[in-house]
């Protein structure tokens, strides 16, 4: 079988993916790098059976993904899951689709009509980019100044894509949030990502610990997962008095600090998941 | 001669590949601590890694 490894730079996750995939018989692994890709739309067949997506950026890996897909190529995950999971609002509109319990999102166009959402919503919102990781440009707005301030700043200094406010209501975590991974039809593992700041990210400097994987976890996990196009994903959960909402699901999930803290071999679930895949 | 040594394009300091390394595989210079990306392991190059940028992530 002819797996494609499309990547950029390559992270702890990477090696640890091309590690599994190498100690699987039968398996032909070809590095994409997509800095050096070309896709000629005229000419291109691919040999692949598979394509497992690893690119560290979200456009390149999106459009890419389609291009693959559009040659026949089966694809891990899926250009549908990218594009939804790549961007908050649709991620946002798959869950509501599917009854999915997430915390109040608004959005807005301008700044004037963001600044109303906010108020109605009511302090602490929280203002994110609509595309974008690792807690990046994510605020936590508590007062009107706040408010004003930062939608200005976002409107003069941002990119196109930061005047589509999406706006959250802040849910208060008590100092944790669970992240779950979701592959295929199963939840493998959980961690609570503990932290003393609002942001639980491990990318900033959240620590992870094991979370048991309750019926409730993996429940509102596969739904989610279903919900954007299942896969192999990742599902930021907040823990509420009224039960378990989803933050965020996430496509090119990194794991690398939760293989010794649950006890699961996450990267060797992934390949099972893509060399399974490309046999159907 | 080690075949897989090389330098840090910022501070000069020898780096020796791990048994391993991948082309594209991150690193942090142990000296300076810039991040560097190897990129050719035979013969062994390191370049600086690149900047994050506005989309990266998860």
């Amino acid at each position: 079988m002819k797996v494609g490894f499309l990547h950029s730079l390559l992270r702890k996750e990477e090696k640890l993916l091309l590690h599994e995939f190498r100690s699987r018989k039968g398996v032909e692994l070809e590095m994409i790098d997509d800095r050096e890709l070309i896709f000629n739309l005229q000419k291109d067949h691919f040999s692949f059976d598979v394509i497992i997506e690893r690119s560290i950026n979200h456009s390149r890996a999106l459009h890419a993904l389609h291009l693959f897909s559009d040659a026949g190529i089966t694809c891990v995950n899926t250009p549908e899951v990218a594009s939804t999971c790549g961007d908050k609002l649709l991620t946002s509109r798959a869950l509501r689709a599917h009854g999915i319990a997430q915390p109040p999102v608004s959005i807005a166009f301008t700044e004037a009509s963001a600044l109303r959402a906010i108020e109605e919503i009511g302090y602490p919102v929280v203002l994110k980019p609509a595309v974008g990781s690792w807690g990046r440009l994510i605020a936590k707005i508590n007062d009107r100044d706040a408010a004003e301030a930062l939608l200005e700043h976002k409107k003069i200094l941002g990119s196109y894509h930061h005047s589509i406010f999406y706006i959250q209501k802040y849910i208060e975590k008590r100092g944790r949030d669970i992240r779950s991974f979701v592959v295929g039809n199963e939840c493998i593992a959980a961690i609570y990502r503990s932290s003393d700041h609002w942001i639980t990210n491990t990318a900033r400097g959240g620590t992870a610990s094991n979370c048991p994987v309750t019926d409730e976890i993996s429940a509102i996990s596969l739904r989610a997962a279903q919900a954007v196009g299942n896969g192999v994903v990742a599902i930021d959960l907040f823990e509420t008095d009224r039960g378990l909402l989803v933050n965020e699901v996430n496509y090119t999930m990194e794991f690398k600090n939760s293989i010794e803290t649950t006890g699961v071999n996450i990267p060797g679930k992934i390949v099972d998941y893509v060399l399974k895949t490309a046999q159907e | 001669m080690v075949q897989n040594k090389t330098e840090c394009p910022v501070c000069s300091a020898e780096i020796i590949l791990a048994e391993g390394s991948e082309q594209g595989e991150l690193l942090t210079c142990p000296e300076c601590g810039s991040e560097l990306e190897i990129k050719s392991t035979l013969p062994p190059r390191l370049a600086e890694a690149p900047m994050e940028e506005e989309d990266w992530g998860q």
